[in-house]
């Protein structure tokens, strides 16, 4: 079936749509809309704690901001827009006309959204999920969450997971199967080598968080005690099997946004990335020990000595190739032509705030310290160092970086530096404070403090901090939304960079490549543009092809009606009553989109 | 359907696919078999393994499921020859053992629940439960694609000898296949260790 008849416009067109560039744009604007969620709890919760002894938000919904906070932002926020550019750069960056099963990744975008919504759905209900984004045993058994909020969140994980897993293994299969000729492993771009690292983290952790909410389901649905001390259970079998999952999380979470910022620093520095093969590898390293690190957040938990030595001896470890990534990017700027842009502020103050928070998480790694640190605001000072002024600002680096590529048009500069600006400041005002809180002794996750702490001055700079985030947030929706329309129109290499995506128009056809590209070097682009002196070269006119002759994957409704079927499954521990039917009519959908699949021509 | 795209490894997507997917399940069972060696000895009420297994009963179903392997690969066998007759049947043969499979798994888990284990009486019953349910719920998927298989080659005849989609099949088969091998040694033959 050909699809070039097929209408292009309209929201069936993208119910349907097995490209993965629209893919990549409805994970973007889902992930932007979470975005949006997740930050109007941080500020609920930033407003409950500007004075002392505040009534702004209960204790209860207090749990609540805190939870879905962290739930949004990791697995609703960071992993999607991640995995929109996955989606967006794999195919253009290896020089492929789509990934390895288009149907596949429409369904794992529709299982992210569904599932997504599940996961909030509580607070329809007045039962959103308060047990920490971790859930720690026994805070989600029946005995101590009665309602159905611990369902909602451990339920909505699941599904959430599922698509993650997915979408890991046809990243995984594409990128190792599907590049350009003269694509070698070591002629990848950067952002190539991340996001193949994180799939492997993905397909590997993945699978040991989704026993462990089966665990929790059981638990609660069927009266087995796995997390109940009384019956012979353990509470500390969660915390393992939840952290063997949640370390190796942690680098997909950051690796992505690594990857981008290697390609955004390269091009605004016009210079190759320094000790490419060493990146290549550290990247690797970071993997393989990301999943021997896991325990550094149960110190307190009582290990014994052998496995607190070892586990504080693999997290110092892993440093290392950290650090080598971080004397790389600075070694990449050093002597270039640095060009100052929204893309590279922000390229840059991910290397600055990335490096802030590694400090401080190698003092986490020593076990005494870390039990000093436990559950106080210094451990929150130190991950939203990594993960927001890490990931969340490469991940803004990316989009200011790529959308021109992606709409073909240009983001608003003079908006954007101001939004980076207040990002900037209002990012490091919120936390800077946080760590002298934490080593005073202020404890996370707390709805409140007395008047008498000496924490008044810090929690209401945190607080402003957060405001100015906050506003910085609302003109990058306003220069979104304006650029889409009335942005400056790009050309198909606006920035003078290095790799196959800016080789066709902006934004691409459907079929990427008229012609599959030949690649012959690392950052091919840049060779063929510039000679071994950097003088430019004459680029050869663009060879004719014929669009009609090139064959697409068509549009399909199956993987919209999966997704479906696998919510209603999970849905249906929700109900009272009637759930088991629920999730019978769940699975039954499956198995008629299954099939409907797979005797669908592709 | 069956335009073969060059791949850089030489490795058709879909097998590729399935061979991440496996590496995926390894994690899945890996953490299911841990979770029963934490939790076996854990209870605080009975009945035990020691006290409910009937090996004599499970060996035979263990022979069952490696006949069944043994099937698949003669199926991929024929697939390749191209030698639809017997192709099908060893196709049949595979479902068929599987669903013996399923039926002494029904059987053990009413024979258990007889006997007074049930998924809420210890954390034994529940991570074993849990365990070979998954297992169970594999052979069962297995079971059903086979069969969609064998009826799509016999609707089409002659026509249909996908080896790819045989031998993918094949792949997650004998995967299911030596996950029980390891549990059965870790479940039914440790309680004599």
């Amino acid at each position: 079936m050909s699809n070039h008849g097929a209408p292009k416009t309209g929201l069936w067109s993208w119910i349907t749509t097995v490209d993965h560039k629209r893919i990549a744009a409805l994970y973007g604007f889902s992930a932007l809309l979470f975005f949006v969620l997740g930050g109007v709890e941080a500020i609920m919760m930033r407003t409950q704690l500007i004075v002392p002894n505040n009534d702004f938000i209960t204790a209860r919904t207090f749990n609540s901001m805190v939870t879905m906070h962290g739930t949004t932002m990791i697995f609703l926020v960071v992993m999607p827009l991640s995995g929109a550019f996955f989606n967006f750069l794999t195919p253009l960056m290896i020089g492929a006309r789509d990934v390895a099963f288009p149907r596949l990744n429409a369904l794992s975008f529709w299982v992210f959204l569904f599932g997504g919504l599940l996961l909030n759905f509580g607070f329809v209900i007045n039962e959103a999920p308060r047990g920490g984004w971790f859930g720690y045993a026994n805070l989600t058994e029946l005995q101590y969450t009665p309602d159905l909020s611990a369902d909602f969140w451990a339920m909505g994980l699941q599904v959430v997971g599922l698509a993650s897993l997915i979408a890991s293994i046809n990243f995984f299969v594409t990128i190792l199967n599907m590049r350009c000729k003269g694509m070698t492993l070591l002629k990848m771009p950067m952002f190539i080598w991340t996001t193949l690292v994180t799939q492997v983290l993905l397909f590997l952790s993945l699978p040991v968080i989704t026993i462990a909410l089966v665990m929790i389901t059981f638990d609660r649905h069927f009266g087995t005690g796995f997390f109940n001390p009384g019956v012979g259970g353990s509470v500390v079998l969660w915390q393992h099997l939840f952290w063997v999952f949640g370390h190796p999380e942690v680098y997909i979470l950051i690796l992505p946004a690594m990857g981008i910022v290697s390609e955004i620093l390269a091009t605004f520095s016009r210079k190759p990335l320094f000790g490419y093969s060493v990146m290549v590898y550290s990247t690797c390293a970071i993997g393989f020990l990301g999943f021997a690190v896991w325990a550094h957040h149960m110190f307190t938990t009582g290990l014994g000595p052998w496995a607190t030595t070892f586990f504080v001896a693999a997290t110092m470890l892993i440093a290392v190739p950290t650090g080598v990534k971080i004397f790389n990017w600075i070694s990449t700027v050093w002597g270039g032509r640095i060009k100052i842009t929204t893309a590279s502020l922000f390229g840059l103050s991910f290397v600055a705030m990335f490096t802030f928070g590694g400090l401080s998480g190698i003092m986490h790694s020593s076990a005494p310290i870390d039990s000093q640190h436990q559950d106080t605001y210094f451990v929150v000072a130190h991950f939203h160092y990594v993960l927001y002024g890490g990931a969340v600002m490469g991940l803004f680096g990316g989009i200011f970086y790529w959308f021109p590529k992606i709409s073909g048009r240009f983001l608003n500069e003079t908006l954007g530096q101001i939004q980076f600006w207040l990002y900037m400041i209002g990012f490091n005002m919120t936390f800077f404070p946080m760590h002298f809180l934490g080593v005073q002794g202020m404890p996370r996750r707390n709805y409140t403090y007395a008047p008498d702490m000496g924490w008044d001055l810090w929690n209401f700079i945190c607080t402003i901090g957060a405001y100015m985030t906050a506003v910085g947030g609302i003109l990058f929706a306003i220069n979104l939304f304006y650029s889409l329309k009335k942005g400056e129109k790009a050309p198909a290499d606006p920035w003078d960079a290095r790799t196959l995506e800016w080789t066709i128009p902006s934004p691409p056809p459907e079929y990427n490549f008229g012609i599959e590209p030949t690649v012959t070097h690392l950052d091919d682009f840049w060779h063929r543009k510039y000679d071994e002196e950097g003088h430019k070269k004459q680029l050869p006119p663009p060879a004719k092809y014929d669009p009609h002759a090139i064959h697409l994957p068509g549009p399909s409704y199956w993987p919209i009606c999966l997704a479906a079927g696998l919510t209603c499954g999970a849905a249906g521990f929700f109900l009272k009553g009637f759930g088991l039917y629920v999730s019978l009519v769940g699975v039954a959908v499956i198995l008629i989109s299954a099939y409907g699949w797979a005797y669908e021509e592709a | 359907m069956s335009t073969h795209l060059e791949t850089n490894t030489g490795v058709d997507n879909r097998k590729f696919a399935m061979w991440t997917l496996i590496g995926s399940e390894c994690f899945l069972f890996g953490t299911l078999i841990t979770n029963y060696l934490i939790n076996r000895n854990r209870s605080v009420t009975g009945p035990t393994g020691q006290e409910i297994f009937n090996i004599d009963l499970t060996t035979l179903s263990t022979f069952d499921l490696l006949l069944s392997s043994v099937a698949m690969a003669f199926a991929v066998y024929y697939c390749k020859h191209k030698k639809l007759r017997p192709m099908q049947w060893s196709l049949a043969t595979v479902a068929l053992f599987g669903l013996f499979f399923l039926g002494f798994q029904y059987y053990e888990f009413s024979h258990f629940l007889h006997e007074g284990l049930g998924l809420s009486t210890n954390v034994f019953g529940a991570s074993f439960y849990m365990l070979t349910g998954c297992h169970g719920l594999h052979v069962a998927v297995g079971v059903m694609i086979i069969s969609t298989l064998l009826i799509k080659s016999l609707i089409k005849g002659e026509a249909w000898f996908n080896d790819d989609v045989v031998e993918i099949c094949g792949l997650y088969w004998h995967f299911v296949d030596v996950i029980w091998i390891i549990i059965f040694t870790v479940v039914y033959l440790f309680v004599y260790v």
